[in-house]
């Protein structure tokens, strides 16, 4: 099936157009930003210990946040609340899987230490 | 409901075709559902890794010695510059239809990520032939294997998927389907690029830092 619609109506919005290449210019200058920064975390030894963990743990997730409002345009806007509650449950879900895996897994290695 | 209004994450079509725009709605909607469930399957994977990366080691090589940096840091642009390609195809697409233009873009996209997964198999082979690391050597290298090799397998079938997508939209041109195809493959390549922020943290440089 071809539904096209009619090729002869040319309603093309530069200004539109414009704001929406801009968020993937910007979404790509930020994530250059953010990864260069963190593999210089390791790779200058700026930082080291638990501090370097937190910090690359803290650069992952802004650029986490990074690709999803800017390459996958989810933002807070009223019109489309059901994906963002999906997104934020399936976060959840994961914490709780993630975490409680990390917990159980060591516990257990701590008790079968010799 | 005005039809310029944004019905769901990701790029919309509203404005250029809005018979396509609310066709879209609830397709891409299930699209994100499969793409949620997708990533929890990545957090048991990595919930895996990071018991096994500090737990596993046996008589292994330690993540320190067998990780180069350097290749992920080269693997990290691939992937994000294969992601803009593809963002850019995707205006192509929505603004002017253009065949040549979203051809030339899925083009690069798909040459980006086809250089992402052949560098990561180069990874592999110096990894097993000179660190003596293959993934039977310890949990580590197991869980290491299993994590990026589903990685650079969903990034693969992305490959063969926009391979189909190419033929469609030189072969139909851009109905309906074919748009809304695009889109959800659009969301796929992002979202494997937001699973890869996750890898090139928590295995490479948590396991060189730490």
């Amino acid at each position: 099936m071809s539904r096209r619609i009619a090729a002869d109506t040319p309603t093309v919005d530069h200004a539109e157009e414009g704001r929406e290449r801009r968020s993937y210019v910007i979404g790509l200058v930020l994530a250059l930003v953010l990864t260069t920064g963190a593999f210089a975390v390791v790779g200058l030894n700026l930082l080291s210990g638990a501090a370097a963990l937190a910090a690359l743990g803290l650069l992952a997730l802004i650029q986490a946040v990074v690709h999803l409002r800017y390459f996958l345009h989810i933002d807070l806007e009223r019109s489309h609340r059901d994906d963002l509650l999906l997104i934020l449950f399936t976060v959840l879900i994961l914490i709780i899987m993630v975490s409680g895996t990390i917990w159980i897994l060591y516990d257990q290695h701590i008790r079968m230490m010799p | 409901m005005s039809l310029s209004e944004r019905l769901h994450p990701g790029l919309n079509l509203a404005g250029t075709d809005p018979e396509g725009h609310e066709a879209a709605e609830e397709t891409l909607f299930g699209f994100w559902i499969f793409l949620m469930s997708d990533l929890v399957l990545f957090a048991v994977l990595f919930a895996t890794y990071a018991a096994m990366s500090v737990q596993g080691i046996a008589e292994g090589p330690r993540p320190a010695e067998v990780f180069d940096l350097t290749a992920a840091f080269v693997e990290t642009l691939l992937l994000l510059f294969s992601s803009f390609a593809f963002g850019l195809a995707m205006l192509e697409m929505k603004y002017r239809e253009n065949r040549r233009g979203v051809l030339v873009w899925l083009l690069i996209t798909g040459v980006l990520g086809a250089a992402f997964v052949g560098m990561e198999l180069h990874d592999y082979y110096v990894m097993i032939t000179e660190h003596a690391a293959p993934p039977q050597a310890s949990g580590f290298l197991s869980a290491y294997y299993l994590l990026t090799g589903t990685h650079a397998l969903h990034v693969s079938s992305g490959l063969v998927w926009m391979v189909i997508m190419a033929v469609q939209v030189a072969v139909f041109g851009f109905s309906t389907p074919v748009k809304l195809r695009l889109m959800r493959l659009a969301l796929f390549w992002h979202m494997l690029d937001v699973v890869w922020i996750g890898i090139f943290t928590f295995v490479y440089l948590y396991g060189v830092a730490s």
